[in-house]
Order: structure tokens, then sequence, then C-alpha cells
């Protein structure tokens, strides 16, 4: 990673059918994109439990990427609907919680865009740097100073 | 990793693969090795150049023996790809399979990270994620459901027919769904194929024949899919028939109906014809159809209209086969396999309008020639202009709506070869001067390198170039009256006008307008062009990530019809070989609910997509059907007692792997 600059950890959490296989297409296409993202299967982004996403920024993440089908496209017919449900849900708390709440970004990105995986994670790598680290977000900085009294 | 449950030592093993220099040329390995050895439960971390490979899988079968691993993982490239290769091998060793996980460092790491440094890092993280996951690996069994031998094949062109034919000659039973009123597709409009100039006819007519009277075969023509449930082994499919208001059944394809319709000459556009001839609202699509039985166009037809045609047709049937009342019927039929064969559509010329197709009446697709050559077509074999005259010189443009990124950036694959086949065809029929414009002649496969030489040596010309426009204002005595071709020689550097009496557009291959409906239908994935993506492009071409569902054809990519036939074939081998293991054993990646922790809050029930979870009075908890359950895990991350919990992506592994990725 290059000096001065801050690299954010970021965390995507993929569904199995659409998002994960298009990450495996930008493979096989060789499109480069930032080494910061961290990977995490699901069979459905409707696995994806808020508390993983909590769970990711207490373990380090600045930046958390919920990837799916688009809707309409689930295999599992509408997991990605109570993905979307959640998400919003999740924002606001994030928000309460003084997390920036840009931090988390759910994107419908199907098996075929490979393009679309590497253009959504270099513009969401990009941002979460210039956001700085999480824990330069006031609340949850104080949160932290909280948690270890 | 401080919460892990007391189910005896936890040994692990972690292999890191090369992939030949796919990995090892990114990541420096020697560092991941090192790494991953320290890790908590890791009793050795192994390298190897190719992990899959047997040496590769013997290593990790080995160790379970004599180092009594209990947990592997291989970093490699995606589960998609190994992660049956790999389980294989801890069971083949006596570990159970599910004991394992594997990290992706090649889909997602070597392949798209440019700088070696990075990716090292990343591979590390990656291979952390894995090894703190398979800590809360348990063990497995595997469910096995029993397989429904039917097969239902969608579309009946060349591809289907082909698929139909072998699947329905081993015993098995075939319902083979077509949209349009006869099987066919596009195969059954040409009048013959290259290189070898087969009569398309000749060679067809006789498997069409073979599919109307296999005993295995039940044929849905004028039909098409409405609706499709179920996975693998176990599909319930529903096909809507539609109303053709001619009864297949009574009807023996006498066109006494037809020569009795109160039209005297045909008014409306001949789809089979591509609009070269009229037809009447009662019609045959062409005389080799199968079945070989009228139909009657609503859309057209004076009764349906009106309601007040003296219907003459309906009289003029001896056996009563027309049925002005007949409705749409709903068909139910469970099959264990699904081939989809739904072909292509041809480009639409007139997006281009430089090349004044719609506007320049002998302006001709490809497709409206290959009506014309036909000896069954609206001229019987004649190449005759609209206004009848023969043409004296041709102009056949290649590439049109191919390999230009205005439209379709993808070769089609056919249309030199086509153009070649046509180039030949109106040159014995008319003898007039023929062109043919190119950007590139590619002519890859067998005999068709020859066929182009032959072609040269019959004195078509061959202009290399991407023709600019067709115009019709003449500059010389010698244009007036012809469309004139406007291209840039690029052999001999010039700009070029050849004026000729007929122009045929070699249009490319598009997928179907409706291939995002069936793909949806079928939950299976489209290419970024809209062609039906194939499991992986080299080793499972015909399989897609829908297991139970194959794919053959064009609607996989442009093909021709040997390419067509081989993969039609080989969907059937592959759906055949799925049928004959009689049972087949379900990822146990399904639900279930801790019974001491459920509140009975009912919140998992509504959510669940397949109806699998009901609510137990008696006990006040909610219960999940395994056999329906198919594993998304949408319930698992609404309950909020964490009562709810799914084989294989356990909180605590998901947790484990999270915590490992991200250190």
């Amino acid at each position: 990673m290059k000096d001065n600059k801050f690299e954010p950890k970021i965390l995507g959490i993929f569904c199995n059918w659409c998002t994960y296989l298009a990450a495996d297409l930008a493979g096989v296409s060789r499109m480069d994109y930032p080494s910061n993202i961290r990977i995490v299967r699901t069979m459905c982004s409707g696995r994806v439990d808020p508390q993983f996403v909590l769970w990711g920024f207490k373990n380090g993440a600045d930046g958390i990427l919920i990837g799916g089908c688009h809707p309409g496209d689930c295999h599992y017919i509408e997991g990605n609907y109570k993905t979307l449900r959640r998400y919003l849900i999740l924002k606001r708390i994030l928000r309460e919680m003084g997390i920036n709440e840009k931090r988390l970004r759910l994107e419908w990105i199907s098996a075929s865009e490979g393009e679309k995986l590497q253009r959504v994670v270099r513009e969401f790598t990009e941002e979460i740097r210039n956001l700085g680290p999480i824990s330069e977000d006031r609340a949850f900085k104080l949160q932290l100073a909280e948690h270890k009294k | 990793m401080d919460k892990i449950k007391g189910n005896g030592e936890i040994r692990v093993g972690v292999y890191i693969c090369h992939c030949g220099t796919n990995i090892a040329g990114r990541v420096n390995i020697k560092e991941v090795v090192e790494f991953a050895s320290k890790l908590p439960y890791v009793v050795v971390s192994r390298e190897y150049k190719y992990m899959c490979s047997d040496p590769g899988q013997e290593l990790i079968k080995n160790d379970i023996k004599e180092l009594k691993l209990n947990r592997i993982v291989v970093a490699s490239c995606s589960p998609h790809l190994h992660e049956h290769t790999f389980r294989k091998a801890c069971e083949d060793a006596g570990l159970n399979p599910f004991n394992f996980q594997m990290a992706n460092i090649r889909e997602h790491v070597s392949w798209v990270t440019k700088e070696s440094k990075e990716a090292t890092e990343k591979a590390k993280a990656m291979v952390r994620a894995a090894v703190y996951r398979v800590v809360f690996h348990e063990s497995l069994e595997r469910k096995s459901q029993e397989i429904n031998p039917n097969v239902l094949v969608i579309g009946g062109g060349i591809a289907g027919i082909s698929a139909s034919l072998v699947v329905a000659d081993s015993g098995k039973k075939v319902y083979l769904v077509e949209r349009e009123p006869s099987i066919g597709g596009h195969m059954a409009k040409f009048d013959k194929t290259f290189p070898t100039l087969d009569c398309a006819s000749c060679i067809l007519t006789p498997k069409m024949t073979q599919v109307k009277d296999h005993p295995n075969i039940e044929l849905f023509t004028y039909s098409e899919i409405e609706e499709v449930d179920g996975y693998v082994g176990n599909f319930k499919v529903k096909i809507r028939k539609r109303a053709r208001y001619v009864d297949v059944e009574k009807c023996v394809g006498c066109y006494a109906c037809i020569e009795a319709c109160v039209y005297k000459e045909g008014k409306f556009p001949d789809e089979f014809n591509e609009g070269l001839s009229k037809r009447k609202p009662i019609y045959i699509p062409f005389p080799q159809a199968v079945p070989l039985a009228a139909v009657i166009d609503p859309a057209t037809c004076i009764q349906f209209l009106s309601g007040k045609c003296k219907r003459s047709c309906q009289q003029a049937c001896e056996r009563g086969a027309i049925d002005f009342d007949m409705r749409d019927e709903i068909v139910e039929v469970q099959v264990g396999a699904i081939i989809v064969a739904t072909g292509f559509k041809t480009f639409d010329p007139s997006r281009i309008p430089q090349y004044g197709y719609g506007r320049y009446q002998n302006v001709y697709k490809s497709i409206e020639i290959e009506r014309l050559v036909n000896s069954s077509g609206p001229t019987g074999g004649e190449v005759i202009l609209r206004d009848g005259r023969k043409p004296q010189s041709v102009g056949i443009i290649h590439c049109v709506g191919s390999r230009d990124k205005n439209y379709n950036i993808w070769c089609s694959r056919v249309c030199c070869m086509y153009s070649l086949k046509l180039a030949h065809l109106i040159k014995e029929r008319t003898h007039a001067e023929v062109y043919c414009f190119y950007i590139d002649m590619r002519t890859p496969g067998k005999g068709y390198e020859e066929f182009y030489h032959k072609l040269m040596e019959e004195g078509v010309h061959f202009i290399r170039g991407k023709v600019a426009e067709v115009t019709d204002w003449a500059i010389t005595p010698e244009e007036e009256g012809k469309l004139v071709i406007r291209v840039e020689d690029t052999l001999i550097g010039v700009v070029r006008r050849i004026p000729v009496d007929m122009v045929v557009l070699a249009v490319g291959l598009e997928p179907q307008p409706d291939a995002d409906e069936i793909r949806r239908l079928l939950n299976i994935s489209c290419s970024k062009e809209g062609w039906f993506l194939e499991r992986h492009p080299k080793l499972a071409p015909v399989s897609t990530f829908t297991d139970g569902v194959f794919i053959a054809g064009a609607c996989q990519g442009p093909k021709d019809i040997p390419d067509t036939v081989a993969q039609a074939e080989a969907a059937a081998a592959e759906a055949l070989s799925l049928i004959d293991r009689k049972k087949i054993e379900l990822e146990p990646n399904t639900a279930w609910i801790d019974e001491e922790k459920c509140s009975g809050c009912h919140i998992c029930i509504g959510l669940c997509p397949y109806s699998a979870i009901s609510y137990n009075e008696e006990r006040k908890i909610a219960v999940i059907n395994e056999a329906l359950c198919k594993g998304c895990g949408v319930c698992v991350a609404a309950c909020p007692s964490k009562a709810a919990q799914q084989r294989l992506f356990l909180d605590d592994q998901i947790y484990a792997e999270i915590e490992g990725a991200l250190l």
C-alpha cells in the first residue's frame, strides 16, 4: 500500500449467485481494482444479518459493500428485497450511532457485470479513502472510548 | 475465535496453490505459507504448483491420514470451480467433506491486483479468513432426493430437435416446447448449408418427422413456458398451449380450409417467407411443417375481427378440425432437467440507415435471400428483384450489425460463411457479378477455408473495406437506376463506387428479444450482451449456474449448425447423465430452528419465499421443513433470538470469517 495516504479496509459481502460471480468474472477478465476489499460469500444477500455489518465495523472495516442480484433476479425469488429493507434501516441506525452512513453501500451486480464490480469497488474505495478511517467518525470515537472503559 | 466450541482438538491444514504462474506470478507464495503456518490451530501449511492435480490432492489426503488433520483450507481459485474437487479429496481421505473451506486468491486476488505486495497482503487476509472460518465447520450429511427422469426442451430449432432426439432415444420422456406453429427454427428457412451445400430441408425434415413420430417425445407447438418451479431433479413447469383454432390431432394438412378461405389471395405478410410473400389468415407455415396442421391468426381473421365471417374454412374441413372457440390451455409437466435452446434473432438492418434497408426496395437482408434461393420459397428458388428483374450484379455487405461498437461488438461467426454460400447460390442461379465487401474473412472450420478458395475461383469479387453507404445517387450514366455501394477498398487504398442491382446485407445474430424473460423463469444468467451464460466457458459450456438447466445452440452465443448440433447433443448427454444418477445429493446448506431458543415470534415465517417455515401451535415454535428449504438464509438473518441457523453459513462461521478478513 502506498505511503502517507490512508488505505481503508473494506469488507465485501457478496451473494453466491450474482455479485460473487461478478467478482469471479472480473478476475477472469483481469479487471484490476484496489486490493483493499476482502470478500466474504453468503448464499443470498438476504443472509446478511445487520449484525454482520456492525461486527465488520467493530473489527476494523472502514467501509462495507453488500452485493446482491438485481431486483427480480434473486436466485431465492425475493431475498434481495429483504436486504434492501434491512439496508435502509441499518443506514439510519449507523447514522444514530455516529457512523457516516456512506461507509455502507448496497449494490446490485449481476454475474455478467464484471465491469460494474470493478467500477463500484474503485469508486467505493476512493470514497472511503476520502472519508478517512472509521475511528475518525466523531461519535464512533466516543463509543469506542466508552467501550474501553 | 475465543468462543470456539469444545468439539475436540482442531487440526487445520493449509494448502496454497501456485496455479502455475496465475497466482505465484503475483502473490509471494512463500510469504503466505509462512504466514499461514503461524495462524491458530494450523498444524501444517504447504504450497504446490497445482493443488487440483492428482499429486496436489494426494498431498491433502496423506496429511489428513498422517497428521490427523480435521480441517482443510485450500487457497486457490474460486469455489465455483474446484470446491467439489477438494471436498472429494477430503472425503476420499475419510474426512467429512464439509470440514473444508476455500480461499479464492486467484479470481479475487492475483488476477485483479497489480502490485505484488498488495496481492500478497490480500492473499494472507483471505487465507486467515478461511482458517478462522473453518475452525467452526462441522461434519454434515448430504440429503439425497430422487430425480424425475423426464426432460423439458425449450425451443424446437435444430438445437432443440437434436437434443430431444438424443434424450428420447435413450428411453426418457421429452417435452419439446416450441413457440411457433411448427418446429424447424431458422434452419427450416435455409435452402443449402455451408460449406457442403447440403440441402437444408433434406437433412432437417427427416429429423422433424422423427420428433413427431417418436413415442417418447410429446410435442407442444405454438406454446410457451409460463412458469417454472422447483429445482434440479424436480422441476414443475407450466406450459401455455396457445389456441391455434385448429385441432392438431384432427388436421391432416390437406389445405382444403386454406383454399376455401374467404380471402381468395394471400393478403398478409408471410412470416416464414420473411414477408416476401402473402398468406391468408388461415395457413400452414411451410409445406414440411411439423405438425403439418393449419393455424388461424386471430389478428387477421374476419371471424375474430368482426364475428361475421361465413366460415367457409370450417365448412371445407371434412374432419371438423377447426374450432373458433378454442382457448389457451395450461399444461403442467414435471421434469428433472431442462435444456434451453431458444436460438437467436437476426439483426434489424434498418438500424443502420446509411445502408438503405427499408428505403431502397432492392436492399435485402440475408435471411430474405435465404428464402429467395429456396426452391420452396416465394419465387420457387429464382433470384429476382421485387420488380421481377433478374439482377446482373449483386453486392453482399458483411458484418452488418456485427463487429461494430455502435451496434454489436461481437463477431456473429456465421455471416462470412453464409455470405459465401449465398454468393455461390446467387451466381449459380443468375450468373450475376457478385461482390463481397468484408472487413476480415473469417472462415475457421472444417472445409470452410477451402470453400472460400472455391468461391474465389468461381470469380466472386472480394473487396476488403467497410461499406460507407448504399445510395441511389448516380454520378455516371452507368450508375443510373442502380444502387451504388461506396466503399474504401483498403487493399488498393482508393475509395470505390460499385453500382449493383441488388444489395444483400449479411446481418448478424442477436439474442432473442425475450431471452431476459426465459432467464428469469429459469433463474439462469445472461452475459452482458444477452446470451445465456454457461457455467464455465471452457469446461462446462452447456451447464448453467442453476443445476439441472442446460443450454444449447445460438441462445448461448452465435454459432453455426455443426456447432449447434454438437452442443445440443452435449446438453442432452449432460441431462441424461444427471437423470441416470437417479438420486441427487443436495447441498446441506439448509436452515433449522433451535427449539430451545425459538420464542415463536413468527418473524421468519412470513419471510420464507418457499413457505418452508410453519408454526407449531402445540409447542409454540417455528418449524422448518428442510425438504422445502433452499438454503438462502433470509430467515436466519432476521431471527431476533438466533434460533434460526443455516448449515455451512452459521453465524459463528461468518463472524469468524469477517474477523479474519479484517484483522
